[in-house]
């Protein structure tokens, strides 16, 4: 196939050709070309953050602490916060890149107009810079392995899993970070983000047991994405593998459904009807 | 008229209670350039981008190559090159790299958007500003990308949403000529614009649009003869005078319009209506006598000027 409308016939009989035109991947190539050009200081940030925390909290505050006990086990406050801290970092990265970025695309640039008066979809779109959002998440995951297995934090081989879950809890918070952005139109509703995010992600047990609240916070954190993302890391960091662990990817798989999905309606509400 | 590559019966689009385009008719055919003319909130963008697949009509029917763009956006979209009236350059990017990446967005290979790039660097001029982001551009220049980049997937149909205003006339004039090389080329365009210079220039055939209707439809030419005398004396005595002799110059000609600042009388022969008013020691502070325009069609239709 060379030309445009032939490339475009092609899918004409397809369920959902006006939607997604198969072509996610040109919106990651857009924001791969983007990349080459664009400043290092946030990516940068992103990985040096987790790090500083273990750091703080661990070495620091670890020496008060002790160990904790998680289950049956008891184990040292510093191995106990890693896996929160990265699952923290993971999910702050995908919600940077599917929020402020978003909305400059949206708002500003009018990127996404211009992307969509091509025969690209709306769901092209929603899942190019979905996933591009979550490469973050990958890439966090990786740097933060690196630095805490030479430091003796890696409990198990298991810990591995804790790459894809990274991205899988990352694809969740950007699948629903862009779908709410999707619907913001001022900065003040954006800013209402940040502060929404510093406690949830305080409170989701990155630093402690969440056993430690009375039992109607505890409950409404359960409820929280955030302490399903520290959970599932936590679970697969030490291979705490259960019903639990089941719960949480639910959960996720559910969060990233619906968020692609309000993501493709909004922008086909606002540029296509 | 050959076969119609758009169009558009009963054609309407409402916001609410607000009738954006109300029941318009219209056909375009293959080649031709066809203008939208009308003022601000007239409808033409409304318009365009129904043509174009991004906006869904209220009513009315509406093919394009014979597909109707509710169940075929993307299949349309493929034919088309679309410039908006605002540009949505890439700002992130460089001038080769959005028209690159607008050719991925096509599904183009990337070898074939290579070459084309160069073919379209040369034709909008911008060669020496190849690797330059889109921000460092000037207003002219960023139009011409924006065109550009709208012939990077060799459209059958170019969309040119007021592609000159806010220009200076120097890069208007060289807008118009490599429009003038696309229409050469066979590609239908379909422009919107409120400048009846560059309707003029441009469009083989238009409508005057006004509030969402179409008030008439025919080539530059044809809407004057029809709506317009072939000279216009355009007269100014100073805005309190002007009332005053008004009457008098009214019985002088065959229709005369007064605007807040000066006086235009339609007739045959302006330079005669001229001396017969200089004859009648009228003493106008000034005087201009030209050709009618697509602005007097205009201002005959709706009583209004086109640029408020
Ligand atoms: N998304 C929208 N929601 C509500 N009203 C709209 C919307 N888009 C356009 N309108 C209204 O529809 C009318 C026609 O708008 P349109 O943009 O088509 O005009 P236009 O002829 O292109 O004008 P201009 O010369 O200013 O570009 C305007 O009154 C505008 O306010
Ligand atoms: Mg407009």
């Amino acid at each position: 196939m060379s030309n445009a409308v032939a490339i475009a016939d092609a899918r004409a009989n397809r369920v959902g050709h006006q939607l997604y035109a198969g072509r996610a991947r040109a919106i990651l190539e857009r924001s791969l070309i983007a990349l080459r050009s664009s400043t290092w200081v946030p990516v940068a940030t992103g990985f040096v953050e987790p790090v500083l925390y273990l750091l703080a909290f661990g070495y620091g505050m670890g020496e008060l602490i002790g160990n904790v006990t998680l289950g049956d086990k008891t184990i040292d406050y510093t191995v106990f916060i890693a896996p929160g801290l990265l699952a923290t970092s993971a999910m702050n990265g995908a919600i940077y890149d599917s929020t402020w970025n978003v909305f400059f695309k949206l708002n500003e640039s009018k990127l996404y107009q211009g992307m969509l008066a091509t025969p690209l979809g709306p769901l092209d779109v929603a899942l190019g810079e979905i996933i591009w959002a979550l490469f973050r998440g990958l890439s966090y995951a990786i740097a933060f392995l690196a630095i805490t297995a030479p430091l003796g934090l890696v409990p198990g081989v298991s810990a591995v899993l804790a790459i894809p879950a990274a991205v899988f809890i990352a694809f969740g918070f950007a699948s629903f970070g862009m779908a709410i952005t999707s619907y913001f139109k001022t900065y003040q509703q954006m800013g209402m983000i940040n502060i929404v995010l510093l406690p949830l992600f305080l409170f989701s047990g990155s630093l402690y047991p969440i056993s430690v609240y009375p039992d109607w916070l505890e409950f409404l954190i359960q409820l929280m994405p955030s302490w399903h993302g520290i959970e599932l890391v936590r679970d697969v960091w030490f291979g705490n593998f259960d019903s639990g662990t089941l719960l949480h990817i639910f959960y996720f798989l559910v969060m990233i459904i619906c968020g692609l999905y309000f993501t493709t309606r909004r922008l086909r509400d606002l540029f296509m009807r | 008229m050959s076969e119609a590559l758009i169009s558009a019966r009963g054609l309407t689009k409402r916001y609410g209670d607000f009738t954006a385009v109300d029941a318009i008719d219209f056909d375009v055919a293959k080649g031709e350039s066809f203008g939208l003319l009308g003022p601000n909130g007239a409808g033409k963008s409304t318009t365009m981008r129904i043509i174009a697949a991004t906006s869904q009509r209220t009513s009315g029917t509406i093919t394009i190559l014979g597909r109707d763009p509710e169940e075929h956006g993307p299949q349309i979209r493929a034919h088309l090159g679309v410039v908006p009236q605002q540009d949505n350059l890439d700002t992130e990017l460089t001038v080769t790299e959005n028209l690159f990446i607008y050719g991925r967005y096509f599904g183009l290979g990337k070898r074939f958007i290579r070459t084309k790039i160069e073919e379209l660097l040369e034709f909008a001029q911008l060669e020496e500003k190849r690797d330059v982001k889109v921000d460092a551009l000037s207003g002219g220049m960023k139009r011409r990308l924006t065109i550009a980049r709208a012939l990077v997937s060799e459209p059958d149909i170019l969309m040119l949403d007021e592609p000159t205003t806010g220009l200076d006339p120097q890069a208007r004039h060289i807008l118009w000529d490599r429009l003038f090389r696309l229409k050469e080329l066979g590609v239908t365009l379909v422009i919107t614009t409120h400048f009846m210079d560059e309707a003029e220039q441009l469009c083989d055939r238009l409508v005057v649009m006004d509030k969402g209707k179409i008030m008439a439809e025919g080539s530059p030419l044809e809407l004057i003869k029809t709506y317009s005398t072939k000279e216009v004396l355009e007269v100014r005595f100073g805005s309190d005078r002007n009332k005053e002799i008004a009457p008098t110059l009214r019985a002088m000609c065959s229709r005369m319009e007064e605007l807040p600042d000066r006086i235009l009388m339609y007739v045959e022969d302006g330079e005669a209506l001229l001396e017969e008013i200089l004859n009648k020691k009228l003493h106008p502070t000034t005087s201009l006598v030209r050709r009618s325009s697509l602005e007097d069609v205009f201002l005959r239709l709706t009583g209004r000027t086109l640029i408020e």
